[in-house]
């Protein structure tokens, strides 16, 4: 079986790992080997948290530089920071909600231009899909969706060899009760969000 | 019921290796568990701790890794299997009972686990604890991937028994943040009670019955270099010329790179997950069959060197290369594009490098350091500590916890750091040799771990140093893993003692000791202005639970607060203690509500006073 590296990419508290355990679970659902990686060095304290997922027939867990086929962002400017994860083949799903980082509060940096963000992925990759999902996942009932509003735009992508019925299913009996409604919802946004794209 | 519990072998479960290695030991029932806390290997330990609570699995966190083992050692010499778990620095702390247990023995199943991180991903150095299974003659196993670690750890302990030894089991962090599909395998029941025969002259390690020892560790040795040539852990895959010995995550992105670079037919790799002591016989064999042989090992040149001997005692002459220019570097962790690069070069293979985009033109994009909470109790402390200190020069040795991050502007609380408890001793050592001010910052679990004989140096060496001992209740940066001074109510969990920080640090006899409530800003200053007087040692203990922690246990009280107009964006609140909840909306300093705790501190320091709680009706 063919290989595909999707790197995710979140600040602490997106809720990255949920969205990395719901794509392991779909993809055993779907036959489809799959390992992971994650490098969550104090996340709860406001660092940055990078997952690889590795599908098909491979046994590393950790992506190199230039070799993700797909690249989700739950931040702006985390998205960028992770295109050398990128090559000219990849696509790229990003939430263009940004959360800046506390050192620009402090003025030890300028957050980047969302627009000028946004040229340079479209420049530098095959696809960009950019949307807000923290408007998408107060639409859909909890603003804590955002993950999976991300999951819905990768799935509607194709790239995965996941399907959409296993994600949803992987929802229904993987994540919390009180939840399953509004990720159902904020799943099915995404999609249609990358749909439109 | 703990998913690790989960009696259905061959079922597969999704688990972080950490997790997967937890299964093994309790597959392989191990009764007695024991650990101090530390990334990566802190979710084994966990995951055996909420186990203990619904079965008959004895764990407990000790206070550092020396003692932990050596209870361990008690209880693997009283017939019960054992598991001491612990990161790579750990066993440095260890290393002193470790030497001598593997003269000693077990007579049950021992497994001790090294945790090590290549890369430092959280950690202060990267050494390669292979070499301890040479520095203390016992046998290492080493998973290549998650499901192998669970198999492997199981397997650790029957080894373990079959050796009479303790086996080391040595992991990187790629195996232990890593996860995959784990077909379980079937529980076995536990021992829980063992007994210990009386055996001086065999268990008293005095110099005569050392001696003795010494030759039962090398005859060990002996048979367990022979199980190495057996073992099923050490495999070949392929019988082309071209051969490739590899350990751990290495085996990984060799595999991957044959396939990618189309060589299966002409290469040979030779696995080695039973690591130590090599196997010789298998390596010449292996060497015989092989023109060259690239050895593909993150860390040290440990295989290589050793390869290396053994082609010399086989008299072959074949090119054998491992670190160096071109090749392998001893420093960080491999990726896969790394390895496949390296073996294209090695062995003269076109290949197309990965191509990651140019990205000169992309603007710089502002750093995310991990940074202390909205409303961390060490932030203020480091605010009264700098206030107090103003105007003279200081040093301020640190030491391994959360605080640790204070180190970074605008606190900048953090000028020496070497490892666990470091921040005393070193402390001591500051005073002496210059005449600088010298105030060091240590965690309530790391003063526990190591910090205490540092203050018992200080005192009878009547060294002039203050300590500020962050007591925050808990052992907050590897996740809240609870400490002697914790109360253990807070788990729910009875049977525990408890060690109250101050009445031990008065008992050593430190004259001048203050416990401060860190978020009353002026108090604070004023009380470690005093101690900053005392000529001597003194210790300030602040006193403040850790707000993550507090809000796990549903004890926080959150009262937001806010900016209000009389703000003249003096920007003390933001330039001084940074903390999180700050943002800047325009020009303007604003709170996140949702992120704020309301300890205050930016309140007290506000010139204007213009930062106020959120009315009730505004906080919805």
């Amino acid at each position: 079986m063919e290989t595909t590296r999707l790197i995710i990419v979140a600040v602490g508290g997106q809720g990255n790992l949920l969205a990395s355990k719901v794509l392991g679970e779909a993809a055993l659902l779907s036959g489809v080997p799959v390992r992971m990686s994650e490098i969550h060095g104090m996340a709860q304290r406001g660092g940055v948290v990078e997952s690889a997922i590795v599908f098909g027939d491979a046994k590393s867990t950790i992506i190199s530089d230039g070799e993700a086929n797909v690249l989700v962002g739950f931040e702006p400017s985390e998205t960028l920071r992770a295109l050398n994860k990128c090559s000219a083949d990849t696509t790229v799903i990003t939430n263009m909600a940004p959360l800046p980082p506390f050192t620009v509060a402090i003025g030890r940096g300028t957050y980047p231009d969302l627009g000028q963000a946004q040229d340079l992925i479209k420049a530098k990759t095959k696809r960009l899909i950019a949307f807000d999902a923290v408007d998408l996942a107060t639409t859909a009932g909890s603003v804590m969706s955002v993950n999976i509003v991300l999951l819905g735009a990768l799935i509607q992508t194709g790239i995965l060899p996941v399907s959409k019925t296993n994600v949803e299913e992987t929802i229904r009996t993987k994540t919390k009760k009180a939840f399953v409604e509004a990720n159902l919802k904020a799943f099915d946004l995404g999609y249609s969000a990358a749909a439109n794209a | 019921m703990h998913k690790l519990l989960t009696d259905s072998p061959g079922e597969k479960m999704l688990l972080l290796g950490n997790e997967a290695i937890a299964r093994g030991a309790i597959e392989a029932g191990v009764a007695f568990a024991t650990t101090y806390p530390g990334t990566p290997s802190s979710e084994i330990s966990l995951n055996l701790f909420q186990v203990s609570h619904e079965s008959d699995l004895y764990f407990e966190y000790s206070t550092n890794e020396k003692v932990a083992l050596e209870v361990a050692a008690a209880a693997a010499n009283s017939g019960v299997r054992t598991f001491c778990m612990m990161k790579h620095v750990g066993l440095n702390v260890a290393a002193d009972p470790l030497m001598t247990l593997a003269y000693v023995g077990v007579n049950a199943g021992m497994v001790i686990l090294t945790a090590d991180d290549p890369s430092m991903f959280s950690s202060q150095n990267e050494q390669d604890n292979r070499y301890y299974g040479k520095l203390s003659g016992l046998p290492i196993l080493e998973p290549s991937s998650v499901e192998e670690a669970r198999q492997m750890t199981a397997e650790a302990f029957d080894l373990s028994e079959r050796l009479g030894e303790p086996v080391i089991l040595r992991t990187t962090t790629r195996i232990n943040h890593s996860s995959a599909f784990v077909e379980l395998g079937k529980l076995t029941s536990r021992k829980t009670k063992g007994d210990f025969k009386k055996d001086p002259f065999n268990l008293v390690t005095v110099p005569a019955v050392s001696r003795r020892l010494h030759v039962k560790l090398l005859e060990n040795w002996d048979k367990a270099q022979a199980l190495a040539e057996s073992s099923g852990y050490n495999f070949t895959d392929g019988t082309g010329a071209w051969g490739i010995i590899c350990n751990g995550v290495s085996y990984g992105y060799v595999s991957d790179a044959v396939k990618e670079l189309g060589i299966a037919d002409k290469v040979r790799v030779l696995r080695l997950g039973f690591s130590y002591p090599l196997p010789p016989k298998l390596i010449k064999t292996f060497l015989k069959g092989c023109d060259k042989v690239l050895v593909v090992e993150e860390g040290e040149p440990v295989m290589e060197e050793a390869v290396k001997a053994f082609a010399q005692e086989a008299g072959l002459t074949l090119p054998i290369a491992g670190k160096g220019e071109g090749l392998f570097s001893r420093l960080y962790e491999y990726d896969p594009a790394m390895v496949r690069r390296v073996m294209a070069g090695f062995f003269g293979v076109p290949h197309t490098e990965s191509q990651p985009p140019d990205l000169s033109d992309v603007p710089e994009i502002p750093q995310r350091p991990p940074n202390l909470c909205a409303g961390c109790s060490h932030r203020a402390t480091f605010y009264a500590v700098k206030k107090a200190a103003e105007g003279e020069e200081t040093i301020y040795p640190t030491d391994i916890g959360c605080y640790t991050l204070g180190f970074l502007p605008p606190l900048a609380m953090g000028d020496f750091l070497i490892c666990m408890g470091s921040s005393v001793s070193t402390a001591c050592g500051f005073s002496k040799a210059t005449d600088k001010k010298v105030i060091s910052f240590i965690g309530d679990s790391t003063f526990f771990h190591s910090g205490l004989t540092g203050l018992v140096n200080a005192v009878y060496n009547n060294h002039n140093f203050t300590l500020v001992i962050l007591d925050n209740g808990t052992t907050a940066m590897t996740g809240h893993q609870p400490n002697p001074g914790v109360d253990m109510s807070n788990f729910n969990l009875s049977g525990y003692g408890h060690v109250s920080i101050e009445a031990v640090v008065r008992a050593i006899g430190v004259e001048h000791v203050t416990v401060i409530k860190p978020y009353k800003v002026k108090k604070s200053i004023e009380a470690v202005k005093a101690a900053l007087d005392h000529k001597g040692v003194s210790v300030i203990i602040s006193q403040e639970m850790c707000t993550l922690y507090a809000r796990g246990l549903n004890q926080l009280k959150v009262r937001a607060f806010t900016v209000t107009d009389k703000c003249k964006n003096h920007r003390d609140c933001i330039n001084q203690i940074a903390c999180p909840a700050f943002y800047l909306d325009g020009e303007r300093v604003q709170i996140n509500p949702n992120t704020c705790v309301g300890c205050a501190v930016c309140a007290q320091i506000c010139p204007e006073n213009a930062i106020t709680p959120v009315k009730a009706k505004q906080a919805g």
